[in-house]
């Protein structure tokens, strides 16, 4: 199978599209660190200015650690979009230009090729990803250096020493790995049912859309479902910035608060693109290509 | 030895029979003209053959092995266009070609590359990409990637569409030399009846879903089927008289003109009659083409 990957990447490579998802993730990125950068103290100074009275911290607050918490907050809502403008065009695009009846009257399967495609997909969704970490958070270490990262959540701060912050942000990029992977699956089973390339687009969006707002309402009847859902589990990333605490309220180094919830949340994200492909390829192998 | 063989196929969408018990059979090295109108089942019946569509019922045997079990073996062997030239517009031909050559089983060398973009005229446009090309070069295109593994098979689906004249007569001579000269087995749909007419040697007609017709062309072409257009000043007055005949049977119903269908011998008997009938004859036109006899079995009243 390893010759139709090939291929798919090459697309991929060769069409323009790809690179839009890139240049707006490095836009975003480089304006929020220059205006940061520019105006970054008085920034800080907003952020401190309710526990001012009460806490005094040394050193630098406004550091490479948590300029990235900060982009990740903000860009793990968006980039899920920019997954969707290639994932979600994997089969119905190719539908849409006939070239899906060159593929698939080729000695490869249809399963073959739908797993060329997803692989492909997760391949470009992943390098995706690291373009982002090495901007949001490399970047941010070398123009911003590096402390302790203090986060201020709805009703504490957490403090974490320097060398414990590293190891956070890589499980963090591992964890946000699976939620855009479930976005990629999702965005090819919308896909796989359509015959032109943008209806799948816009139908992965709104499902992200709707699905988050149905995670995010506390009424009893969503309650049940909710736990299954993924755009549920989509920001549990932030779960390795919540630490254990010993009995004198010290942070205990290398500790997670709650790791059964990341664990939890990495299998229902897992179960989601299993289904979501499985059904992607169900559904191509009993479709007649007539486009 | 049958390469295509075609048993009691059928498709339906729904409640339309796209292909209803459809039957026939392509030997090794045959030119495998395939006819009908817009939406009589051909592209359905080619899609089938090519696995892009499953059948509702019937059975399809290429290179005497089933579709359904080995598909994958016989696709190996089998090169296709189909109805319109599929390409990515952000790729050149070359890079197309390259791609295609990377899933096939045998190894597909540079050469073979270059001497296939050759073969179908795009050498000199190689590096360019897609979007730049003509209608008509992607079509060579679509036919490139289908010969570039050297099947057995050619299946050709509206081949011509979107060519020049003399785009026309390089496909034509190319599927000619491709059964004549290597032996290939190809089929062929087309809209362009003539076509069909100068390159295949055996023919089949559908007409909604239905064979009408099968046969060599040139038993299809036969002389005794000359259909005769007969132009007048007055055709309701000719056709009483026709009908008052001995001509009766030979008269065609169709929708506009005169038309009778007779030996090619009574062609001149039939002038005769006209003359002697006093009725005021235009012109005399015999139509001994494959389209005549096409429209004749598929035209409706």
């Amino acid at each position: 199978m390893w010759p139709i990957i090939q291929i798919e990447l090459f697309k991929i490579y060769k069409r323009p599209r790809t690179y839009i998802a890139f240049g707006a993730i490095a836009a975003l990125i480089l304006v929020i660190q220059m205006g940061l950068k520019i105006d970054g103290e008085a920034y800080a100074g907003f952020l401190m200015k309710d526990i001012n009275d009460t806490l005094t911290v040394d050193g630098k607050v406004l550091n490479g650690y948590l300029i990235c918490y900060i982009l990740l907050q903000l860009l793990l809502v968006h980039v899920p979009l920019l997954v969707a403008l290639i994932a979600a065009d994997m089969l119905s695009g190719e539908a849409n230009l006939g070239t899906l009846r060159l593929l698939f009257t080729t000695p490869y399967s249809r399963t073959q090729w739908v797993l060329a495609k997803f692989i492909a997909a997760s391949l470009y969704t992943i390098l995706l990803l690291i373009w982002l970490a090495f901007l949001a958070l490399f970047l941010s270490m070398w123009i911003f250096g590096t402390d302790d990262l203090f986060l201020m959540k709805s009703n504490y701060v957490v403090l974490i020493q320097e060398q414990d912050v590293f190891w956070r942000y890589i499980g963090a990029f591992i964890f946000a790995s699976f939620s855009l992977l479930t976005v990629a699956a999702l965005g090819f089973l919308m896909s796989s049912l359509a015959n032109n390339s943008i209806g799948p687009i816009v139908a992965t969006i709104s499902a992200i859309v709707f699905f988050t707002i149905l995670s995010t309402l506390n009424i009893p009847l969503f309650n049940v479902v909710k736990p299954y859902l993924f755009t549920t589990h989509m920001n549990n990333w932030k779960e390795f910035f919540d630490i254990q605490v010993d009995e004198s309220n010290d942070a205990i180094t290398g500790s997670v608060l709650n790791m059964a919830k990341i664990k939890n949340s990495i299998i229902i994200l897992t179960v989601h693109i299993g289904l979501f492909v499985g059904a992607s390829i169900w559904i191509m192998k009993k479709k007649d290509i007539l486009s | 030895m049958s390469v295509i063989k075609v048993q009691a196929l059928s498709k339906n969408f729904g409640a339309i029979k796209a292909v209803d018990q459809l039957s026939f059979e392509v030997a090794a090295g045959q030119v495998y003209g395939f006819l009908g109108q817009n939406g009589s089942g051909k592209s359905t019946t080619i899609r089938m053959l090519l696995s892009l569509i499953h059948p509702s019922e019937g059975h399809i045997e290429i290179f005497g092995q089933s579709l359904t079990d080995n598909r994958s073996a016989i696709l190996e062997q089998v090169g296709a266009v189909i109805e319109r030239p599929d390409s990515y517009p952000y790729l050149t031909a070359q890079e197309h070609l390259s791609l295609f050559a990377k899933l096939r089983k045998q190894k597909i060398t540079a050469a073979k590359i270059e001497s296939t973009l050759s073969q179908v005229g795009l050498l000199a446009r190689a590096n360019d990409k897609v979007q730049t090309y003509s209608l008509g070069m992607k079509q060579r295109l679509g036919i490139g990637i289908a010969l570039l593994h050297d099947p057995q098979l050619i299946i050709l689906d509206e081949p011509t569409n979107g060519l020049d004249p003399q785009g026309i007569a390089d496909i034509r001579q190319l599927i000619q030399s491709l059964s004549k000269e290597e032996g290939k087995t190809v089929l062929v749909s087309s809209h362009l009846l003539s076509e069909i007419e100068q390159i295949a040697s055996h023919i089949l007609i559908i007409h909604q879903g239905k064979k009408m017709a099968e046969g060599p062309t040139s038993s299809l072409l036969d002389p005794n089927k000359t259909i005769v257009q007969i132009k007048t000043l007055d055709d309701l007055g000719a056709k009483q008289k026709l009908i008052a005949s001995v001509y009766h049977s030979n008269l065609l119903e169709r929708a506009e003109g005169l038309y009778l269908r007779i030996p090619k011998l009574e062609i001149p008997a039939l002038n005769a009659f006209l003359v002697a009938s006093n009725i005021d004859l235009v012109s005399l036109e015999a139509k001994n083409s494959l389209e005549d006899y096409f429209l004749q079995l598929t035209s409706t009243y």
